[in-house]
Order: C-alpha cells, then structure tokens, then sequence
C-alpha cells in the first residue's frame, strides 16, 4: 500500500532490534556461551514470573502509572497458603487434593484483588501507599505461616501432580537426543504464524482493505517462524519444551488479545489517557481501576504457583523484588509511566531485553552489583527516551 | 487629563499555528477601571499573560510602556516588582494553607531565611481588613467560600504594593451576592487609593457598572476603546462592539427540511452545583427539540449552559437534579453517560483537550470510543472496520489529517472539533448536545463545523447547539432559547431574533434579578 | 459547640493520642518491661534512622506526594564510603564530610532527572535504588568493613560509650543517675516553659492574638513533664545517647526550614497546587531540585548513623529503610497527594512505629507480625485521612447550606 514505509517499521520496532543486537552482542561476547541449549532454557525459565507479572503491571499502568509494589510479598504470601495445603505440615495435617489446592489460592488471590481494587478505585486511596501496606503485610505473613508450618522455614516436597502442572518438560527426554515432541510443537507454532499472518493479509485484501506488502509480510512472518524454530531446536535438546512456556504464551496471548482486540483494552488505555473523557464516553472508570487490580492479584497467583513449582519449594524469600521487575519490564518495553499507552509485546520485548542483560553479564562473570547498576541505567534511559520522544512530538 | 500609567504597543503574539495577538493596542490612565471585554479566545487571556510576564520578553513582538519607560518582564516577578499583580480566573490559592500564608506565598516576611509569622499574619489582618473580610488570617483556605476566596486574592494582590492589578474573570465563579460586593471594592480602591485596575469579564452588566473605560478585543486585535465620560455605555452598546459584524455569507444556506415531532423534551430541570450544594445552577429549565431541528441555547458564560447540558447527559454534572426527561415521548432516567449514548443522547463538550478527545491516542480511536459496540462483536474489535469508519468520517467532516493513525494531539484546533464530531456523529444519536462547537478555532473551520451541523438536521437528528456567541446562534438556529443566570429567560424563532432583542430579554431578566 | 471543639481536639491530635494508647497497651502486656530505661535508650537508637529519613521523605511528599525509594540504598552506600574510607585510616571528619557529599550527589543526580527532565519520581528513585545498592556493592566488593575509631562511634551513637559523659557526677550525693542528663532535661523542660511565656507575653504587648492562658499553660505542663520523665529515664541507664543529639539537631533545623523559611513555604505550596504556585513567581522546578537534594543528603547523615550504631558496614545494611521512612510520615499525618505534613507529625509517626516495634519485640511477638502490623497501621492511617477528608467536604457542603438558607429566610 502507498503509506507503507520501511522508516516506519524500523521506527516501531526500534526495541525489538536493540534486543536482538544486545543478544548477538551477548552471544559474540561470551563465546556462544549464550546460545547454547541449556541458557536458552534457563533464560526463559527464569524469567518466565516477569512476563506473567509484567502482563498484570501493565494492565495498571495502562490506568494511569498506576502500579503494585505488593506483588512481590504476595507471590510469597500465596506460595506459603499454597504449600501449606499441598503439603503435610504443623498447621494443616493432611493435604488437599490439587484441583483443591488450587481453587484456594485462586480464592485467596480473587479476595485480595477485590480489597485492593476497592481501596484504590473506590476509597481513592493512592495505589502505591495502599500496595505498599501490602508488600510488608504479605511478606511478614508469608514468613511467619513458613516458619509456623515447617522448622526449616520452607515447605517443599511438593505433589508431582502439582509440580507437573507449573514446571518441569513436556514429554521429557534425555539431554543428548533431539526431543521430538518440542520440535513438532515448534514447527506447528512457526507454521501457525505464517499461515495467520498470510490468511489475515488475504482476508484483507478481498475486502479491500489497505494491507502491507506481501514480501514484507512473508519476510515478517518467516522471521518470527525462524525466531520460533531456533527457540524449539534450542529447547529440544535440553530436555524438551518447559510447561511453563505453554502459560507463558496463553496468557501473553490471551492478554495480548485483550489489550490490542477488544473494547475492554479500549477502556483501560482510554482511562489512563483521559479520565474524564473516558467517564464522558460512557466507560466506567472505577470498574476499570478495579478489574486492573482484581486481575493483578488473579496473575500474581499464577506467577506464584509456577516460582513455587520452579524451586519445588515456599520459601520466605520468593518474590523478593518482583514488583521491580515487572515494573522495569513495562517500563523498558515503552509504557506510559502516565499510563494511556503500552503492549503487551512491547512489555514482553522490555522483559526479555531486562533477561538477556541480566544473563549475559552473569555468564560474563561480571558481579551481580554491576548487573544491577546496568539494569537501573537501562530502566532510565528508557524513561527518559520516551519522555523526549514525546517531547520531540509535541514540536513537530 | 490623567497619566497614562500603562501603554501596549502593537503588542503580536502568535502561537504554533495561530495568531493569538495581532497588533493590539492598549492604553490604561492611572486611576482608572479598564475593562477587557469580548468572546472566548479574543485573546483577552493572552494579553494580560503577555503583560504579567507568564509569556517572557521575547516570545512577542511590540512594546509595553509602563509609567514611562519600556519594559522587558522575563519572569511574573519582573512585573510584580513593577507593581502589576494579576489575579488569574482560577484562583491561584492552596487550599491547605491558611490565608495568611497564601497572601504571603511567593512575598515571604521577614528574611528568606526566617518568616517572620507574627508580622506576616498582622500585615494579612491589616490588608483582609481593607478588602472588608472578617475572617481570622489564620483561617485555611479551603474553610471559606469563593467570595471569600477572591477577595482574598485581592488582599494578596495589595499586599504586594499593587499599582495595577488585572482581574481575569473574578466574579465567574461567584453568586450575585459577592459578585456585587467585589465591584463596589473595586471602585472603593479606586477611590481611596487610586488604584488602577484592569478587569476582564463576561458579564456585561458588571463591566458597565464598574468601568470607566472598555476597550473591546475580538479574534486577537483590539477592535474599540468606548470611555464612560464621553458616552453612556450600556449593554446593548458593549455587545455591538464585541459582536458588531454582518451575520452575512458566514453561515451555509439551511436545507430546507420539515422540522419533525419532538425528539427531547426536559422539564422543570433543576441542579446544584456538586461542591456548593445550596447553589442552583440550573433553574427550573424546561426546554424541547424536534427532530430535524436546531436549537440554539444563548447565554454568556457561567449562564448555566454547561451545566444543564451535561446534567441532562446522563447527571454527568451536579448533585439534586428534578425535573423529567422524556424521549421520544417517553419517560426516561439517565444515570450515567453510558446510559444516555444508549438512549441516543450525544454531549460534544466545550472543552476538547480536557474532556472530549484522549490527546495521546489515535484519530481512529477517538473516533470509535463512544461507539465500541458497532465496530466489535463480542468485545473483540474488528481494527479494518475501525479503520474503514475512522477513514469514512475523514472523507465526511473533511479532516485534515495525512492518515486517520495521526495522534489527535498533533491536529489544530479545528481538525480536533472534527474528530470530536466524529466520535458522537458515530455512536448514531438522536439528539446532539453541541456545547460551543467552534470555540477556538479558525474562520474557516467554522464554515465547515456549521455545514456539518445543517447536515446532521437534514438527516433528521435534532441538535442543540449552545453558544456565546450570537452571530452563530441567529445564523444557525432553527429557534433560539436563552439562557441567563440559571434560567431559560426568552425563547424564540430564529426568523424572529436580532441581537438587540437577545439581549433585551438578558438585559431585562438581569433586572429583575 | 463545645462538641465540636472536642471532635477538633481529637482530629488534631489524633496520632499522639493513639501513642499513648500504644505505649499504655504494650506497659501492660510486657508487664512494665517497655518502660524500663534501657528499652527506652533502645528505641531511641534503633530508630534514628526512621527520624532522619522520615524527615527527608516529608519533604519529598509534601511537593505532592512523591517519595523516595532509593533512600536504603543510598543509606549503604554512604556508609559503605565511610566505612572503607575509616578503615584506611582516614581521619574520621574527612570520612563524615565524604558521606554527606555522597549523599548530596546522589540528590543532586535525582533532583536533576525529577525536577528538569521529569521522569517520575517513582521510577526516577526506583532506579537509583537499585544502581546505588549496586554501587554499594561494587565499592564494598561484597565484603563487611568494620568501624573501630571510637571518636567517631562515641560521636555518632555507636558502641558502648556513645553518651553524653556525666560531667556532673562527683557533684552533689552520690547516685546511680546520670546527673548531667537529668540537669539537662531539667534545663530544657525550662527553658521550654519560660521562653513560651516571655513569647506569649511579647505577642501580647503587641497586640497579637494568643491562645488562652489555660491551654498554654497545660501544653506547657505536658511537655515539661515529658521531657524531664524521659531524662530521668535516661539517667537510670547511660544518661543522653549522642544520637538523640543528632536527632533533636535534625528535627530542629528541618522543623525551621519547613516553617519558617520561604523554601519549606514552597514546598508547601507545590504540593498544595503546583499551577498556583507557579503562577506566584516561584521556580517549583527548583523546590522539587531542593526538596531531592535535601533528601540525598540526610540519607547520607541516616548512613552515617547506621555504621556508627552498627560498628560497621555491610552490603546489605539499609534494606527496606525507604518503607520506614514513608510509613512514619503517612502515619504522622502528611497527605499522600502532598501539601500537608510536618515535621512534629514525622516524630510522632517514627515513635510510633518504634514503640509497636519495640513493644512487639519486648512482647516476642514473631518478628513477621511486626512487618503485618507495620503495614496495616500504615493502610489505616492513611484510611484514616481519606475518610476524614470525605467527611470534612460532607459536613462543609452542609455547613455552607446552612448558612445560606439562613441568610434567604
């Protein structure tokens, strides 16, 4: 189409690229030492809480900046009620069934983000003080039911059918043969990209819709298809494809949906670009704030469930600082710390950028305290990128 | 004949995009009330803006010549030394600190580095007592009402040795009452200490009760100067000179449609102001539009128009409001605007950037938001319909705009009423509440709002539009209602209405009140 | 009438009453233990910290609300500095001198980024909250430094002798108290009192309005009384800690800048109505520059403090200090949208999380309960305010409609 521009795309995609440069800068500098099967795995293993809690903050930053510094905490706080009823322990001395375990925890979580919600949308009480007073209730919390329940402070021995559901390998295989399985889930994602995308080009076109053109279409989509294929060959031969990536993408899908498909993304972007024009256009603005808050609690839970899964244990100390992350992942990834704007892919792209420098520099043996200068330089530079851009906007 | 204490010369201010100020002329004599009168965005606001120094030397061309020499104010301070204090239209005082402080903020006594509060709240008694408030210095701001508040502001303004003080509106917010009590200590200042003073404001009977002079402003130049010594200034004179043009050729030609039955009618339509719950803001107002038909509302600022608009969209303004409302003939109660777009009822507001567009998204989007429904199935949006919509209302309202994924924030202001447009033409309504469709935007512009309007008759929605300005409403207006301190005090046909008549009937009903 | 003066009395103070209510609570539960001299030396010298930080973080929210969360890290690495700086055998006043410009460095970099760049306060200090822990780390290089020089531990409140020495004990009886703690306290509780009154009666030669002899003169009562029970209490142990110097010197000087000087006025002012205030003439980019930097520099103080108090420095000193310093300052009252707050209220609000922490401790209540309780008093101090300020708008709105029907009839 005539307004199709390869400037504009660059310009769109400008994070995207500064994540694939910085990785090939990692692999070059480590020696390859970044691509290999087993840091691939690891890097998404281990980031995976920061995609599903970066998809939570940003539906509340969507509102408005708004953010929750309790999420940390209550990642602790739900693996601590969670293990206590999965696992034999000194309060409760038998354990529940899993499908049990977890309607619990889905109960608690629902309960906590209706407080939350009703406190902040509501009662008008600012969201950080209000998150604040539940970072240090559920940390205290968490801890003290791991110390009451267990001598060693941490439950673990958790239930396979638990374990299996959160983490672990998809048809798990030994470390040296090709897992089939994971190939095949590869190729089937790749060929699902490639196929939506050319289906959705054609499907335009025939209503006679503006489209892209179709070699920039094909090439977009055998890039992500390779992006895929690379990721699927990598995983294949670390075991398999890790359960947790199967949540990773149904929720950064379904939310992705959300935000980018349906009028109920609308609402959350358009009252944190304008309250009041949002109260004028019908929506209702503290039903918004309260869905945002309900459903971040709703995610911490899982987010919960799959670190718990992860360690195999509840300990006091997890989710320290996840708050941080998912807030620099939305952060990096372009959204509005005014709120109004902001993706899912852009949060996903922010995290792993946040992931691989974190990795990278850890496989370069340079100190963690550096590591953490770096992020926190990282996490300025995009605000203050996006403060001048706008800026720069605003002149034109 | 006085001193001339303050002289602009030809005085240019142009923002991206438009001429705010276009060589105006200014001359004030010490000792003497000057009133700045004409319609929204004349350009009254920029001029004292340009004179206190909010707008640096530098960003404007001309000269400011005041007692005597030319002056460069590069910051508020500069003029203040000067001894020119404005007191903008919102008050400029923090609600958690007493009266004392505020009058003192920016003015500390004592050295920088130790107030000295028992001199600070003293010289604040000594100055309450000249404006004639009782009330203890000590008292928070937000303990006293906006009477009260204002004349605080004046306070404030004395206590910084004020030889010229500008009023921006200062009695916008306030009832009959205090409104009354704030001119008399005008002329009292003016009389026992000379004071100068400049006040801008939109009622007209206040401006010829208190001015010696009006000079008149009108789309960023200064059209006349009338002197209450030289001729008897009355209302009807003041708004010949704010409006005095050929209402000619500047309206499209009405299509000549058959006015239908009754779309909306609202009756005995009462509401209180939402923090001053014993203020009506709307008086027993009923009013009713036909389909097909264009209603003008007339009234000057703070009339009420506003208000009686957004109270009727869905009690999106105001607490207590009585009265019914019916549709269609029939009975209807709207509790929220999501109720009132589904009942058919649009409100395009008066204030685009704060309440009508979101600034930072998409033309494309702005223009679905009211209407979601029509470009989604099941909550999941159809984007190429949202498209193909966003570019079709383009093409209608002839936005200029090189693509429909333009931020809203980058169009002038004119393409921003077209969006707006845009996005209450789109959620399909019966009955279009436009609260001054062409406020800040070019002549133009104007020309083409009107045309869509005539549009929207002829395809039978009815439309009411309100507006300052009277020109527009006579030229548009199907029947005309009019609108004046909370009440509807005149209605009628357009064929009927001349400006002298319009104002007879708010003239009049000022009277009376 | 009288009711509603009663209803003002207790929304005024409110806070201090609910201290007392605290301190009564925790008497009774650890049997009369929270009282004892030492536990109340203890509290004093574990909470230093909250005061000065408390202190720095109203000035940060009163310019409407923002905060700093960098502070605990900033904390270690100023003391980090210091340590490192002491254990190379640098004199320790070049050490405290290179504190205090670390910490007013790191306000500067953070006043510059939220004052004229306008990133977000929030993430702005989010940032240096990890970058500066970070650069903790890396100076410190992981490792604990000890701080031995004991001129600068007496002086800082660290070690066993960090008291006032009692320059008075061969004078007069002998007697396990400290006397030149006691004749101090005795000296302010009257110095307090006669200068209220000369105060008073100088305003009233003026012509100025006063307050009604009674109330004085029981204000006055009370906080003599106060002050010379807490020095008799501190005379049964080691006499006047050298940090409650530090403290009283901090909360002085901030007590003056906020109230009498036109900077804490624009404080004030910004977070009152931040457009208002502007359009006053004043320079609010400036306000907030002054109001972060302030706060660097009193992290730096609070980290010298803590390696005094704690004899040394450690990577991980300073976690979680930013919580405490902004609970202290919403329990004391100030407003989360800012504009409203002081420093009286900051003391109150630190004494009273030092209390509950110290009465929970004395009571073995699980350290865990404490972190719950610290953030429910939190979430219920600042309902507390909401719903006071939902109240007030109610209650003016029919004030005001009284008024008015009143004035038509």
């Amino acid at each position: 189409m005539n307004n199709f521009s390869i400037k504009d795309v660059l310009k769109k995609n400008v994070m995207a690229i500064a994540l694939l440069v910085i990785y090939v800068f990692f692999t070059i500098m480590t020696g390859g030492n970044m691509f290999t099967s087993s840091n691939v795995a690891s890097l998404i293993d281990q980031n995976a809480y920061v995609f599903i809690l970066g998809t939570g903050m940003l539906m509340c930053m969507l509102t408005g900046g708004n953010i929750d510094l309790s999420v940390g905490s209550f990642v602790c706080f739900m693996g601590a009620i969670v293990g206590i009823f999965s696992v034999e322990n000194k309060i409760i001395h038998s354990a529940a069934s899993v499908p049990a375990v977890l309607l619990i925890a889905i109960a608690v979580g629902l309960a906590y983000g209706a407080l939350l919600g009703f406190l902040i949308a509501y009662m008008r009480i600012p969201p950080w003080i209000a998150t604040l007073a539940g970072y240090l209730a559920f940390r205290g919390l968490g801890t003290q039911i791991l110390i009451t329940a267990s001598e060693t402070s941490a439950i673990s021995n958790f239930p396979d059918g638990f374990l299996k559901i959160f983490s672990g390998k998809i048809f798990e295989s030994g470390y040296d043969t090709m897992n089939i399985p994971c190939i095949v889930l590869g190729v089937l994602g790749a060929g699902a990209v490639i196929v939506l995308n050319l289906m959705g080009r054609a499907k335009k076109i025939k209503k006679g819709y503006s489209a892209d053109p179709l070699w920039f279409v094909i090439l977009k989509s055998v890039l992500i298809a390779a992006i895929i294929m690379v990721i699927a060959v990598q995983l294949s031969w670390d075991g398999g494809l890790p359960v947790v990536v199967l949540w990773i993408i149904a929720i950064l899908v379904i939310y992705g949906i959300i935000t980018e498909k349906t009028t109920i993304g609308r609402h959350f972007t358009t009252v944190g670009g304008n309250a009041e024009t949002a109260r004028l256009s019908g929506i209702n603005n503290k039903l918004v704030m309260f869905c945002a808050y309900l459903n971040m609690a709703l995610l911490t839970v899982l987010a919960s469930l799959i670190v718990t899964a992860r360690f195999g244990s509840a300990n006091a100390f997890a989710g320290q600082n996840f708050e941080l992350d998912a807030i620099a992942a939305c952060i990096v990834g372009g959204v509005s710390a005014y709120g109004g704007s902001g993706t899912v892919v852009g949060m996903v792209i922010g995290a792993a950028l946040i992931g691989v420098i974190n990795q990278g520099m850890s496989l370069m043996s340079i100190d963690q305290d550096t590591i953490k200068i770096v992020k926190g330089l990282v996490l300025l530079a995009a605000v203050v990128f996006e403060i001048v851009s706008k800026k720069g906007n605003k002149k034109q | 004949m006085a001193k001339v204490l303050l002289e602009m010369k030809s005085i240019t201010k142009t923002f991206p995009g438009v001429k705010a100020l276009d060589n105006v002329n200014l001359q004030v004599e010490e000792g003497e009330i000057h009133a700045l009168v004409g319609e929204n965005g004349a350009g009254k606001s920029t001029l004292m803006n340009v004179l206190s120094g909010i707008y640096p030397y530098g960003t404007y061309e001309g000269d400011i010549v005041y007692d005597g020499e030319v002056c460069e104010f590069h910051k508020i301070k500069d003029s203040e030394k000067k001894g020119i204090v404005i007191i903008h239209q919102e008050l400029a005082l923090i609600p958690y600190m007493t009266i004392g402080e505020n009058m003192f903020l920016g003015n500390e006594q004592g050295s920088k580095w130790c107030i000295d509060w028992n001199k600070t709240y003293a010289e604040a008694d000594k100055y309450l007592a000249m404006v004639g408030l009782t009330d203890s210095s000590k008292t928070l701001i937000k303990d006293i009402g906006t009477g009260k508040q204002q004349l605080v502001e004046i306070a404030k303004a004395l206590a910084k040795n004020a030889r010229l003080l500008i009023l921006d509106e200062p009695t916008s917010s306030l009832n009959e009452t205090d409104s009354r009590a704030l001119l008399d200590l005008m002329k009292k200042l003016q009389k026992e200490q000379g004071m100068t003073m400049i006040i801008i404001s939109h009622k007209l009977n206040e401006v010829s009760y208190v001015a010696d002079k009006i000079t008149v402003v009108r789309d960023g130049s200064t059209i006349e100067t009338m002197d209450a010594k030289t001729e008897e200034i009355s209302e009807a004179r003041i708004i010949k000179g704010m409006v005095g043009r050929e209402i000619t050729d500047r309206f499209p030609k009405r299509h000549d449609v058959p006015i239908g039955d009754v779309m909306m009618q609202v009756k005995h339509w009462t509401v209180f102001h939402p923090e001053f719950a014993e203020r009506k803001v709307v008086d027993d107002v009923s009013i009713n539009v036909r389909s097909g038909e264009v209603v003008g509302i007339y009234g000057l600022m703070g009339a009420g128009r506003t208000e009686l608009a957004m109270s009727i969209f869905g009690r999106s303004y105001g607490i207590g409001i009585s009265g019914t409302l019916e549709l269609k003939g029939k009975n209807v109660v709207l509790r929220s605007p999501k109720q009132a777009i589904e009942a058919g009822i649009a409100y395009v507001t008066e204030d685009r950037k704060g309440n009508g567009l979101v600034l930072s998204n998409s033309i494309k989007t702005n223009t679905t938001l009211a209407n979601l429904k029509a470009i989604s199935n099941a909550t999941f949006i159809d984007k190429d319909k949202e498209y193909l919509v966003a570019e079709e209302y383009r093409e209608k309202l002839k936005t200029k705009t090189p693509s429909v994924e333009q931020l809203v924030g980058n169009l002038s202001g004119g393409n921003q009423q077209k969006v707006l447009l845009a996005k209450w033409m789109f959620a399909n309504p019966d009955v279009l509440i436009l609260d001054e469709p062409t406020r800040g935007i070019d002549v133009g512009a104007k020309y083409e709002i009107y045309c869509i309007i005539n549009d929207l008759a002829k395809a039978g929605k009815s439309v009411i539009m309100i507006s300052s300005e009277l020109p527009e409403v006579i030229g548009m207006s199907d029947r005309i209602y009019i609108m004046n301190q909370a009440r509807i005090v005149g209605e009628m046909k357009a064929s009927d209405a001349t400006q002298e008549n319009i104002m007879a009937c708010i003239v009049k009903s000022g009277s009376e009140a | 009438m009288s009711g509603s003066s009663v209803k003002n009395f207790l929304r005024k103070y409110m806070m201090l009453i609910a201290m007392v209510v605290v301190v009564i609570v925790f008497y009774l539960i650890t049997g009369g233990k929270s009282l004892l001299p030492q536990n109340i030396n203890n509290v004093i010298s574990q909470n230093a910290y909250v005061f000065v930080l408390g202190t720095g973080m109203l000035l940060c929210i009163l310019t409407g609300g923002n905060i700093d969360l960098s502070v605990g890290s900033v904390v270690c690495l100023a003391g980090g500095v210091g340590a490192i700086l002491m254990e190379k055998h640098v004199p320790w006043p070049v050490a405290v001198i290179a504190m205090l410009v670390m910490g007013l460095l790191v306000g500067i970099w953070h006043g510059f980024w939220i004052a004229f760049v306008k990133v977000p306060p929030f993430i702005a200090t989010l940032v240096g909250m990890l970058a500066f822990r970070g650069l903790a780390n890396v100076i410190m290089q992981g490792y604990a430094y000890q701080v031995e020089d004991k001129a600068f531990l007496n002086i800082f409140g660290g070690g066993d002798s960090c008291y006032i020495p009692d320059f008075l004990a061969k004078v007069g009886p002998a007697s396990s108290l400290n006397k030149t703690c006691m004749v101090f306290a005795i000296l302010v509780a009257l110095g307090y009192a006669v200068f209220t009154f000369i105060n008073r009666s100088r305003l009233i030669k003026k012509g100025y309005k006063v307050d009604s002899m009674v109330a004085v003169i029981i204000k006055t009562v009370l906080i003599v009384a106060v002050v010379i029970w807490l020095g008799y209490k501190l005379a049964n142990y080691k006499g006047i800690p050298t940090v409650l110097i530090w403290i009283a010197l901090i909360l002085g000087v901030f007590a003056y800048i906020t109230s009498k000087t036109t900077l804490g006025r624009n404080l004030y002012a910004v977070g009152g109505n931040e457009k208002a205030t502007r359009l006053s003439g004043i320079n609010t980019k400036w306000v907030m520059f002054s109001a972060y930097t302030l706060m660097g520099v009193l992290a730096g103080f609070a980290g010298i403090l803590n390696i005094a108090r704690l004899m040394g420095s450690q990577p991980t000193y300073g976690l979680g200090y930013e919580m405490d310093a902004i609970a202290a300052c919403f329990i004391g009252g100030a407003s989360a949208y800012g504009g409203t707050g002081t420093i009286g209220g900051v003391i109150i609000g630190a004494a009273l999380c030092g209390i509950i922490n110290q009465g929970m401790v004395i009571a073995n209540t699980p350290p865990n309960y404490q972190t719950v309780v610290k953030g429910l008093v939190l979430l219920v101090a600042v309902l507390f305010d909401v719903i006071m300020q939902m109240r007030r708008k109610g209650a003016q709105k029919t004030k005001e409609g009284a008024e008015k029907g009143g004035a038509k009839a």
